[in-house]
């Protein structure tokens, strides 16, 4: 590679646009497993799970920018990679302890949730939470 | 002289009101800046969504098994009506177009012989419609956006009450009706049609763009899960995407709507002003010409 290549990056929530930079590599949590996007990516959509996107700005980039998205849709062509989550966290901003707490709290919930939607809405929102904790932890055994 | 004494509460009296409508104009006019940037930053998202989902419809082939979202129920007996107004008056006509939009909409259903139901968001639209179609309302969202930002979950919520009742069979067409913000001066009630879902008839789809989302959507594309399976994930979250989209507008009209209305009330309360001021004036030349003449009248008399 004579020159270092990048593509337009964007991550945008529905409320606002949260990112929009130029990239080398992007590696994205796809729904039938995690991929990483280069300059030149041939025309994809993909969903996305609930994992951390890592973004490089640049080829020796070797501490990626890692942001939590709580699913989504990936939008990737030549020059382009659009990512639309509803949630998106910076991986630094969440704190295991709190992360913790909330999973006890929620395992909690269940035991005196009233009703099946009930139950189902806090189920997501616990699996939510772990994937948020596997994302703190798994930085830290980095 | 009670007369004169009239005249000057009522002057003060319209004076206070000047100052109260005057105020609302300013208050209006901050938070309508509030949400059009906000209305502005979700754009993007609106967009790329959209883009998505012309890229996957264009890819797959609709047909029998394609998602209920997208093909609809096969009928077309009960509509639903989702009726997007403000919570608060003294907009101007902006709540009651919308009403009298939803309600004639309605009696059209009626003429034809068809069921139709009402989700109101905004306590205007519950409260007009209430009177004639109390039985047809099924549920009323209300507080939405509170005082600050109005929030994507609010949007959600009611995109999820919205496929719960339809996968439950409540209704087989739902078309959503609000107040397109055109400009500070325009507010049109439009309606658009959520389920089965129809691309809207963009106007910004101007030659240019048309052109440049063919070349796109010749691209080849990869799906990941497949087509079928992405546009089922897809469907619902653009429910979301354009209730969402329509809540902002709406926010975004009705400060406009109260901007234009404050300020004609502005302008009205000087006019009147400045009527009961000669009124006042006259009525006080006239009291001084009869004391002078009965002076004049007396002195004459000596």
């Amino acid at each position: 590679m004579t020159e270092a290549q990048t593509f337009d990056f964007e991550l945008v929530s529905p409320e606002e646009k949260l990112i929009s930079e130029p990239a080398s590599m992007i590696v994205i949590p796809g729904e039938e497993g995690d991929f990483g996007v280069l300059p030149n990516h041939s025309a994809l959509v993909s969903s996305i799970r609930p994992g951390v996107i890592e973004i490089f700005a640049n080829d020796n980039d070797e501490e990626p920018r890692r942001i939590f998205v709580s699913g989504g849709f990936a939008d990737v062509s030549e020059t382009n990679c659009t990512i639309l989550a509803e949630e998106a966290i910076n991986v630094k901003d969440l704190s295991k302890g709190d992360l913790e707490q909330t999973i006890r709290n929620l395992t909690e919930d269940i035991g005196m949730a009233e009703g099946d939607a009930d139950k189902t809405r806090i189920e997501q929102k616990l699996a939510l939470t772990k994937s948020k904790l596997e994302a703190v932890t798994g930085q830290i055994a980095l | 002289m009670a007369n004169l004494k009239e005249y000057r509460d009522r002057i003060v009296s319209v004076k206070s009101t000047r100052k109260i409508t005057a105020a609302m104009k300013m208050v209006a006019a901050s938070k309508l800046k509030k949400a059009q940037e906000q209305a502005e930053q979700s754009q993007p998202y609106a967009t790329s969504m959209a883009e998505m989902m012309g890229r996957v419809a264009s890819n797959i082939d609709v047909g029998p098994g394609s998602s209920p979202l997208l093909v609809g129920t096969g009928k077309s007996d009960v509509t639903l009506f989702i009726v997007v107004t403000a919570d608060r008056g003294l907009c101007g006509g902006f709540n009651s177009n919308l009403a009298r939009r939803a309600k004639l909409e309605a009696q059209t259903l009626e003429r034809d012989g068809k069921e139709f139901k009402f989700l109101c968001v905004g306590r205007k639209g519950y409260e007009a419609l209430k009177r004639d179609y109390e039985g047809h309302i099924i549920k009323s969202f209300t507080g939405i956006g509170g005082k600050n930002r109005i929030a994507f979950s609010e949007a959600d919520e009611i995109a999820q009450f919205i496929l719960e009742q339809f996968e439950a069979g409540e209704f087989d067409v739902c078309k959503l009706v609000y107040n397109d913000f055109k400009s500070i001066l325009t507010q049109t009630p439009v309606e658009q049609q959520l389920i089965p879902f129809k691309a809207p008839e963009s106007e910004e789809a101007n030659d240019n763009d048309s052109e440049e989302q063919e070349e796109k959507a010749a691209l080849f594309y990869d799906f990941e899960p497949d087509e079928q399976e992405i546009l089922g994930q897809l469907l619902p979250k653009n429910l979301g995407v354009q209730i969402f989209r329509a809540l902002l507008d709406s926010a975004a009209g009705e400060q406009a709507a109260r901007m234009t209305a404050m300020d004609n009330a502005t302008r009205n309360a000087g006019d009147m002003i400045n009527n009961l001021t000669l009124q006042y004036n006259r009525a006080r030349q006239a009291a001084i010409t009869t004391e002078l003449i009965e002076i004049i009248s007396g002195a004459e008399a000596v």
